[in-house]
């Protein structure tokens, strides 16, 4: 941080542990800096904040709210990492796992799934009381590179604000509203768009579960020595703290 | 359960055989927008109503002169009910679905249209001529059941008339015909009123009394902005969509904030099943709440404001766009307003396209940007950064109105009615099972009980109190007053007598919350189709007594992490009838006897696998020797 950022920075606490803040700072991004780690789905580094998942809510001031959002504030109480709020997350994880259709045992991503890492750190052990709402996709596998399969996106929009911001195409977008609002290309399907296996949004950081394919790398890491398999998600921005 | 998934972005196949559209055509419309990427839902509601559906290769063409991708275009084009990728038919009959019109008959009604046209709900005909839909609340619940019929509104239909109706229809009659022989003689304030009544049955002395012209903005041009935010903070009024707040600390805010431009919006999206009183005032006070409007903008300093009404409100465009013209006319709005330097101001009309979300501030600024009816993030508010990035002042309909009542007859004199908390007056819309359902313009305090009496409603079991968003009571809580302390309302007043199933209402407000919820959020667009699950096991008997506990739960989760007002107060309906009526509940419920839930038949979960093994269970089947 610079000289100057530092002068502007302002102090609030997540937790009890007090955090350095600079005006414009979500808590979020406070909070990653400071190695304090408020769990999230559709929010990525390096993409604009869109607060939709909302597994990052976090008690600030007594209110219920996105930490990917919400600016940090001098003097704030943040509440981040309790039992109810850790309970409010795991509903939300359970709802995207019911939303789609989540196969861990066979699908590609397993092991560096973000999805399936956030259901491990929130304690999502037990049978879950919701139903199932079973969609049935068509996949899409039109592309020579690509291969989408909807039916494991949980509508984060990464992919979306990757190829908007950072590739500079905008090859995905939100269509429908309600429980059909849903992921769709910018064409008739992925063969009719501009994307590239080299873009941004195809790359294995944007999309969170094994929605977006690769084709022909499947499985090049066995499962078993996967991101995720080491560790819970969230340990390399808590490590910073040690 | 239908997700919807059949076709690839919703795109149906042609029904009919739909003409192709010429691109020259599609150009023309987005050129009549200046090719504005935020007007898109003005272009997209144009080519749906002249060629009855956006096809893909228009979604293309209005990409490219609108300088968008064709997923930005059929994002807004997927979003509003109004607008349809599949083909339409050339009359689109929508029977209004509310649970008023449901119980004033409109199976019976929606009966006679099918027969009749030969479609089912959902259908459309063969020959692209006609397509038959139901919809959410169209704002009629005093006059129910209603349908639209294009932009033309028919009330009060019976099996009778919705038969002669659509005879009418199939006979080559135009929808306008079924309301005047003379229609195009008509004129707009005549059309709506032929079509809708406004049924006022109270008026108070603020809104629907008599009502001077332009004292507010005489007043108002002839004292400061700040004079003028005072004089609205002062009287103590609070915004009448159902939120509440301070109307004239919202001005202070937008007034405060520096700015090369600055927007006042009036959000006419009233889609709260049962409200109905902006649609009186629009139809009757249009004047006035122009006038508020012009008010506000001298308050905030805007130079434009946007007048945005809801897509089921169409047939009152034509009459709202003549009292814009005389205004402009009279020097009422344009360039220095009644003569006052630095006072300009004008009004546009942004319609809507069947979106209940978007009479959540946000989602209506989105809308109004050609945007789906998505909420914004907040921080900023619209008061710092709303439409196109600007401050912008949105109040409902009737706060405008209010607005400049209170700058004519002074800020006291509106400070003086009502309650503490809660002044002036408020215009309630009752219906269901009452003898008068219209509009009462009443001072805040009134117990539910004391209005029950005016409209003739005493026998009534349940009240929903401010729609489904609000609160549901039962009789032991009719003493309760209409006040932003106790019972909040932005009007709505729905009847029930002793003969209607709570748990058939609750299950169609869940319905109404699933089909409205915009999906951006995830508690909003899952946990909202689980609750509404969840009442559909109650109301087969299958629920167990745990499954009450699981209510409570999955309502507080989506109440706290939902992102705006929608997920917010959608469990209302179930929380309010849990802690009301209770016993509803409780005479629903049994305890399984075998631990197995009732919900659960192992016998058709493990055929397939019976099927495939060509065996059978030992433990499950229930007669192993046959």
């Amino acid at each position: 941080m610079s000289g100057t950022k530092k002068e502007t920075g302002f102090s609030f606490t997540i937790d009890g542990v007090e955090v350095t803040a600079y005006a414009g700072q979500t808590i979020m991004e406070a909070a990653d800096e400071a190695g304090v780690y408020i769990p999230r789905l559709c929010d990525h580094e390096g993409l604009r904040h869109q607060g939709s998942c909302r597994v990052c809510t976090v008690k600030a001031g007594g209110r219920s709210v996105s930490a990917c959002t919400q600016p940090a504030a001098p003097g704030q109480a943040v509440e981040n990492e309790t039992p109810h709020l850790n309970k409010m997350r795991r509903d939300l994880v359970e709802m995207l796992f019911h939303e789609g259709n989540h196969l861990c045992p066979i699908c590609e991503a397993s092991g560096k799934c973000e999805l399936q890492a956030m259901a491990y750190r929130l304690d999502m052990t037990e049978a879950t009381k919701f139903p199932y709402l079973e969609p049935c996709r068509a996949l899409d596998a039109s592309h020579p590179d690509i291969a989408l399969d909807t039916n494991r996106c949980i509508s984060c929009g990464r992919c979306i604000r990757a190829s908007q911001d950072v590739d500079g195409k905008g090859i995905f977008g939100y269509v429908g509203r309600g429980i059909h609002r849903r992921v769709a290309v910018n064409g008739a399907n992925l063969a009719d768009t501009d994307a590239e296996v080299t873009d941004h949004a195809i790359s294995k950081e944007v999309c969170p579960v094994g929605c977006i394919i690769r084709k022909r790398i499947g499985f090049v890491t066995p499962i078993g020595e996967r991101e995720f398999d080491k560790g819970l998600i969230g340990h390399d921005i808590e490590e910073k703290r040690k | 359960m239908d997700n919807g998934e059949g076709n690839r972005n919703g795109v149906a196949a042609p029904a009919c055989g739909i003409t192709p559209v010429p691109e020259g055509a599609i150009q023309e419309i987005c050129e009549k927008y200046g090719s504005d990427k935020h007007r898109m839902l003005d272009i997209l509601r144009e080519v749906q109503d002249r060629y009855r559906c956006i096809a893909p290769t228009t979604m293309d063409r209005i990409a490219s002169h609108t300088g968008l991708t064709r997923i930005e275009v059929e994002g807004v084009a997927s979003f509003y009910s109004f607008l349809s990728l599949a083909p339409k038919g050339r009359i689109t009959i929508r029977l209004c679905d509310d649970i008023v019109d449901r119980y004033c008959g409109l199976e019976d009604v929606t009966k006679a249209f099918e027969e009749v046209l030969g479609i089912q709900v959902g259908q459309t005909s063969g020959d692209g001529a006609f397509s038959l839909e139901h919809t959410p609340c169209i704002g009629m619940c005093d006059q129910a059941p209603a349908a639209m019929i294009n932009d033309v509104v028919l009330t009060n239909l019976t099996p009778e008339s919705a038969r002669t109706a659509a005879e009418a229809l199939v006979a080559g009659h135009s929808p306008e015909q079924l309301i005047s022989e003379r229609f195009s003689s008509l004129s707009p304030y005549e059309r709506a009123t032929r079509m809708v009544d406004n049924n006022v049955r109270h008026a108070g002395e603020v809104l629907l009394g008599p009502v001077p012209e332009e004292a507010g903005l005489s007043k108002a041009a002839s004292i400061t902005a700040a004079q003028i935010i005072s004089a609205v903070e002062e009287s103590g009024l609070r915004g009448c969509g159902g939120a509440g707040f301070t109307t004239g600390r919202k001005w202070r805010f937008a007034a405060a904030e520096r700015s090369e431009k600055s927007f006042v919006i009036c959000n006419a999206d009233e889609g709260e099943p049962g409200t109905f009183k902006d649609r009186v005032l629009l139809t009757e006070r249009p004047h006035l709440l122009f006038e508020g409007m012009t008010i506000a903008a001298r308050a905030v300093g805007a130079n434009e404001g946007i007048l945005y009404l809801r897509g089921e409100y169409v047939y009152l465009r034509e009459h709202l766009e003549q009292v814009l013209e005389e205004r402009r006319r009279r020097g009422l709005l344009g360039k220095e307003i009644l003569g006052t330097k630095r006072f300009d101001f004008d009004i546009r009309i942004q319609m809507g396209a069947g979106a209940y979300i978007c009479g959540e501030e946000g989602a209506l600024i989105s809308s109004c940007e050609g945007l789906p009816g998505e909420p914004k993030t907040r921080p900023p508010f619209p008061v710092n950064r709303g439409y196109l990035g600007y401050p912008t002042v949105v109040n409902n309909v009737e706060t405008f109105c209010h607005a400049a009542r209170i700058l004519d007859k002074g800020a006291k004199w509106f400070h003086d009615m009502g309650t503490e908390g809660s002044h002036g007056t408020k215009l309630f819309s009752v219906c269901g099972d009452c003898l008068n359902p219209g509009i009462y313009e009443l001072p805040y305090g009134h117990s539910v009980w004391e209005l029950l009496e005016m409209v003739g409603g005493q026998d009534a079991a349940a009240v929903q109190v401010g729609g489904p968003s609000g609160t549901m009571i039962a009789r032991d809580s009719f003493h309760r007053k209409l006040t932003f302390d106790d019972l909040a309302t932005g009007g709505a007043i729905i009847v029930f007598n002793g003969q209607r199933n709570i748990l058939e209402i609750v299950d169609y407000y869940m319905s109404f919350f699933v089909h409205e919820s915009c999906g951006y959020c995830t508690p909003c667009r899952v946990g909202n189709v689980f609750l509404q699950k969840a009442i559909q096991k109650f109301r087969k008997g299958q629920a167990n007594p745990e499954d009450i506990d699981y209510l409570k739960d999955l309502s507080g989760t989506i109440i706290e992490t939902s992102r705006c007002g929608l997920g917010m107060t959608s469990p209302n309906p179930v929380l309010s009838t849990l802690q009301n009526f209770p016993l509803v509940y409780s005479a629903m419920t049994k305890p399984s006897k075998d631990g197995i839930r009732d919900t659960f038949d192992i016998q058709s979960a493990i055929d397939g696998a019976r099927k495939i093994a060509k065996r059978r269970s030992y433990i499950f089947d229930k007669d192993f020797t046959q």
